[in-house]
């Protein structure tokens, strides 16, 4: 009697006593995520759900990533099968608005130049001993996009992937910090003041709906392995510029990108289990992603000094910063920055053709670089 | 391969592929402009 007594008190303190060190700290972790998301209004659809996630996992004996856990269940059926970013992209694709990029085609270059910071953060994290594998999963956060880190980092390195998740989406939502210093430190007083002027309407109905269609062949034809990113956004946009499924558009950038926002969401909180999270590897992934959208930013900023010599000055350098993902912040700092040296300069829509040419270009560096590791037999 | 190979290829063959790709469809897109000029009746 005493005996069984005993076990079933044992029963009710067992979390408390099954506790590992890194835990009690992740759970800590958990709630700042939820601090940031609600007090500070850091991406809260993301970090609420992930840091809700987070201090689930971190609950002893409840298995909740355990086979048949409800969070295993959820990891293996979006993230596994990479099925919530792809998602997510269609989402993406029925919200953005091309016209901007499409206005000035000359800026998809800055789109590209803001990817650059991907590929030289691999190269560091290999020179700081990463795996190849988790080297490409490292600098895909400088993509600053989180579905593709996401995508890119569950198939290679999935062991990485709530440091690289909530690195991508965290920086990317401290934007409007990371940047403003090195656009000021880069770019001259003139280069700042430079007027690009108003962005007139010129693009036709057919070429906006061109657009995705071209996107996704080409792209698909020169790096077959990103077809599924590419596809799923390109998707997305056809459906908006075609403007005969209006229902499904909708439902893409609403209904379904919330739910699979959720899903993600707590799915990533999942990967963060104390034990797998809290190592020396992670500080410094968060270190590199910070490199990443700095090294981003500085490239994009140079390559739009490079475009403003050859167009003979009619390019702003600043909106070169706007060449990432993060839409639409970053175009809005590029305008905030311009405005503090020309209150009458407003450079917001070609910063948002250089942003919108960074969403594409994230995606398409993401694709080369698979196909490349494809070629050279890494995948 | 080892890492600093792999390192160079990515770094030369991955920003390289992304701003060739980007440019040519920076190009076919000033294609499709001409060829698809906007009306004063899309308005």
């Amino acid at each position: 009697m005493s005996e069984a007594i005993a076990n079933g008190l044992y029963g009710l303190v067992a979390g408390f006593l099954n506790m590992h060190w890194s835990n009690p700290i992740m759970i800590v972790v958990g709630l700042v995520l939820l601090y940031l998301g609600i007090k500070k209004d850091i991406e809260p659809v993301l970090l609420v759900p992930i840091g809700f996630g987070c201090i689930l996992v971190n609950i002893p004996l409840a298995g909740l990533m355990d086979k048949d856990g409800f969070l295993r269940i959820i990891y293996e059926a979006g993230i596994l099968t990479e099925l919530f970013p792809l998602f997510i992209f269609v989402g993406i694709g029925a919200m953005t608005d091309f016209g901007p990029l499409l206005e000035n085609p000359k800026i998809f270059l800055l789109g590209a130049a803001g990817q650059f910071g991907i590929f030289l953060t691999l190269a560091l994290a290999l020179a700081l001993g990463f795996t190849k594998l988790e080297a490409v999963s490292i600098g895909i956060i400088g993509a600053c996009d989180g579905p593709t880190a996401i995508y890119v980092t569950s198939q290679y390195a999935p062991q990485l992937l709530g440091a690289v998740s909530v690195a991508a989406y965290c920086y990317m939502s401290l934007v409007p910090i990371i940047q403003p210093p090195i656009m000021r430190a880069l770019t001259t007083k003139e280069e700042k003041m430079i007027n690009m002027g108003t962005v007139k309407k010129s693009v036709s109905k057919t070429t906006k709906l061109l657009f995705p269609l071209i996107v996704t062949i080409l792209g698909g034809l020169i790096a077959p392995k990103g077809l599924p990113l590419l596809g799923t956004i390109m998707l997305g946009n056809f459906m908006k510029e075609c403007g005969v499924v209006s229902r499904l558009t909708k439902a893409s950038e609403n209904e379904i990108a919330n739910i699979v926002t959720l899903l993600l969401g707590i799915s990533i909180g999942a990967t963060m289990d104390g034990k797998v999270f809290l190592t020396p590897q992670t500080l410094i992934i968060l270190v590199l992603g910070f490199v990443a959208i700095c090294l981003d930013t500085a490239c994009g900023v140079l390559f739009g000094k490079l475009l403003k010599v050859v167009t003979g000055g009619k390019v702003n350098p600043l909106i070169g910063a706007a060449g990432i993902s993060a839409y639409p912040m970053s175009a809005r700092v590029v305008q905030k920055e311009g405005q503090k040296y020309d209150k009458k300069n407003f450079l917001l829509m070609h910063a948002m053709g250089a942003n919108t040419g960074g969403q594409v270009g994230s995606v398409m560096a993401a694709a080369v670089m698979l196909s490349v590791l494809k070629g050279m037999g890494v995948i | 391969m080892d890492n600093w190979t792999f390192g160079i290829t990515m770094v030369v063959v991955g920003m390289g592929g992304t701003v060739l790709t980007l440019w040519i469809l920076s190009l076919l897109m000033s294609f499709l402009k001409r060829v698809f000029p906007y009306t004063k009746e899309e308005k």
